[in-house]
């Protein structure tokens, strides 16, 4: 439905080059980035904001890379709501409704119809000013859905809220996503990624790194940055020995891991998820075939448990619940025992990674 | 109330030498003034037409000037090209250049041999000795102060809403009439009355243009020059009597929609530091 090809953009030092993705009818569609790595200025190319020095932008068949933006039929929502200070919620809603060739009557329906779909039938007759952030983003997003744009572009929206908000609005975004709405939406929230995306796009530097659906750029991250961004944090550069017995990937000299056999390539990366590591005071006698001694170097509790650094010549990083924590009695300094069997261990050959 | 410290006691002092300093001639001018004399002169019709024309062509020569004004204001405020500075520069020229020579170098722009006198002799109208050099005249030393004020205000309304505003549907020029010009209201509002007050008070300017009809500064200085301080006082007292009244009623008028917008400002303003 909405496709970019080789997109090139030059805003003054910062460039985006060769952007290219598809984003079909009904997606949810997420650009996953750190703050200044082009999100923005994407969003503000593909609605016509900003004009591209090279490539193409194609909705629904049509090449609207150099439509008039008034005519795109997308709609822009700001990070900071841009709702119009000198209007009623009513006159802002209504703003896009200009010239069009609705009776009065038929306007005022309509405004009411987006209104209480965004839960703002109330705010109708107040001012901006005295609004809360969330109700502006509810007026800005009902503003922008009042022209029904093909595709409903989102830059950071939940930035700016507390978590009660968040939630609320998630679940509203998805709402309307579900009813049919395409979204692309930016953030720089990995969970919020998961927690709303069909599709996710990484970018970084001015660069997509890598597209897929979330369980695709989650699981198998194919550049180092993805993966720590995306939260994988055991990410190692290793190469691969194969002896009669077993398969190991060698990330230093000294700490080699057995991996699966079934696999090629001989130079990449290997993944461990944080949660498939297990941590034992004593040398675990199990199937897992790695086991390792290490130091606790850090306990960091976070919002899905305890994260637990280990050194063992080079940093792991080990989710735990509070329970595990209590129970084996860790603490910074502490000597460790950790385990993975060898199909935890994800082994990502290096073409894979380059490519993309 | 706080104890001042020695420095702002300084300060202050100062700051009413300086305030003492505007205030005592003026108040020394409509002490010295009786109110016979002023009735008296109120009832002149040489002085009654002169401050008229004196408003009327101010006011018609801001009106007509802030149509160009205003959009190259708003051009200034949003789109960088070359040679920037060198315009804004030129735009500051009327300011800082001797009114006198002004008026000489309009003189010379708008006499029956020049390109525009001619032009305007062709539709009947003569800019010597005529309301519309006067109108020239005062445009030419006032409008700076206008365009910098209407600038002021189209820098302070966020690029982002006018972005916003284009992705919603608008064209260019609704976005400019619904959103960038609402929003600089108050400055653009200031900058005209600004160059209106700007343009009645100039005289150097005028008096080289259009000696006749007089306008107030012009018949001020001719009581002047022919009968004395004495009997150019009154003129003086009721042509500021009069401006002032104009200016506050002005204000007044402007003063809604004003209010309203400054305080929104203010309200977002705290509104974003909360984030």
């Amino acid at each position: 439905m909405l496709e970019l090809k080789n997109l090139s953009v030059r805003q003054g030092n910062f460039n985006l080059r060769s952007i290219s993705f598809d984003v079909s009818e009904g997606d949810y569609f997420i650009l996953l980035g750190i703050s200044g790595a082009g999100k923005s200025v994407l969003l503000e190319t593909i609605a016509g904001l900003i004009r591209p020095s090279t490539g193409a932008i194609i909705l629904n068949g049509t090449d609207i890379t150099y439509e008039k933006i008034q005519k795109r039929k997308i709609g822009l929502v700001f990070q900071d709501h841009a709702v119009f200070p000198h209007m009623t919620v009513r006159e802002n809603i209504g703003y896009p409704l200009h010239g069009s060739h609705f009776s009065t009557g038929k306007k005022r329906e309509q405004i009411l119809k987006i209104a209480e779909k965004m839960n703002i039938t109330s705010l109708l007759n107040r001012r901006p000013s005295t609004l809360s952030g969330g109700e502006l983003q509810r007026v800005a997003l009902a503003r922008t859905l009042v022209q029904n744009p093909s595709v409903l572009l989102l830059d950071e929206p939940l930035a700016s809220m507390d978590i009660q908000l968040r939630s609320e609005l998630r679940s509203l975004l998805r709402q309307l996503n579900r009813s049919g709405q395409t979204i692309i939406h930016v953030t720089h929230d990995y969970e919020e990624a998961i927690s709303l995306a069909n599709r996710i796009a990484v970018i970084n530097d001015g660069q997509i790194l890598q597209t897929g659906t979330p369980d695709e750029v989650f699981q198998f991250p194919r550049t180092e940055f993805v993966a720590h961004f995306t939260g994988a944090r055991n990410f190692f550069p290793a190469s691969i020995r194969r002896t009669p017995q077993a398969v190991f990937a060698m990330i230093s000299d000294n700490l080699s891991l057995h991996v699966s056999d079934n696999l090629e390539g001989e130079e990449g990366f290997v993944i461990i998820r944080s949660e498939d590591i297990i941590l034992s005071n004593d040398r675990l006698d199990s199937s897992a075939t790695n086991n390792l001694k290490g130091i606790v170097s850090e306990i960091i509790p976070s919002t899905h448990g305890i994260e637990i650094r280990v050194i063992c010549g080079l940093q792991f990083s080990v989710m735990i619940t509070r329970d595990s924590l209590n129970r084996l009695g860790l603490s910074e300094g502490k000597e460790i025992w950790m385990s993975m069997k060898a199909s935890a261990v994800r082994f990502i050959p290096k073409e894979l990674v380059t490519t993309k | 109330m706080k104890k001042l410290q020695p420095l702002q006691l300084v300060f202050l002092f100062l700051g009413g030498v300086i305030l003492l300093f505007i205030i005592s001639p003026l108040a020394g001018m409509f002490l010295k003034t009786a109110p016979q004399s002023l009735f008296e002169t109120a009832k002149e019709t040489e002085v009654r037409t002169s401050i008229w024309l004196t408003i009327w062509t101010s006011m018609l020569g801001t009106l007509i000037f802030a149509i160009a004004a205003i959009p190259f204001s708003y051009l200034l405020a949003r789109k960088n090209f070359p040679l920037k500075k060198l315009v804004t520069g030129i735009i500051d020229l009327p300011v800082v250049i001797p009114h006198s020579a002004a008026g000489i170098a309009i003189l010379g722009f708008v006499t029956r041999d020049s390109a525009l006198g001619k032009l305007g002799s062709l539709v009947g109208l003569n800019f010597v000795g005529n309301p519309a050099g006067i109108i020239v005249a005062m445009a030419f030393v006032s409008l700076p102060y206008l365009i910098n004020s209407a600038h002021d205000g189209f820098l302070g309304v966020p690029e982002r809403l006018e972005k916003a505003a284009l992705t919603l549907g608008a064209s260019p020029a609704r976005v400019f009439f619904t959103i960038s010009l609402p929003l600089a209201w108050r400055n653009i509002i200031s900058g005209v009355i600004l160059m209106f007050a700007r343009g009645m008070s100039e005289f150097g300017a005028v008096i080289v243009v259009a000696y006749h009809p007089m306008v107030a500064p012009v018949l001020i200085y001719e009581r002047f020059g022919s009968f004395g301080l004495k009997y150019a006082r009154p003129v003086s007292v009721l042509f500021i009597l009069i401006s002032l009244t104009v200016f506050i009623l002005l204000r007044l008028l402007a003063k809604d929609r004003t209010l309203l917008t400054f305080s929104q400002k203010n309200k977002n303003r705290k509104n974003s530091m909360k984030h």
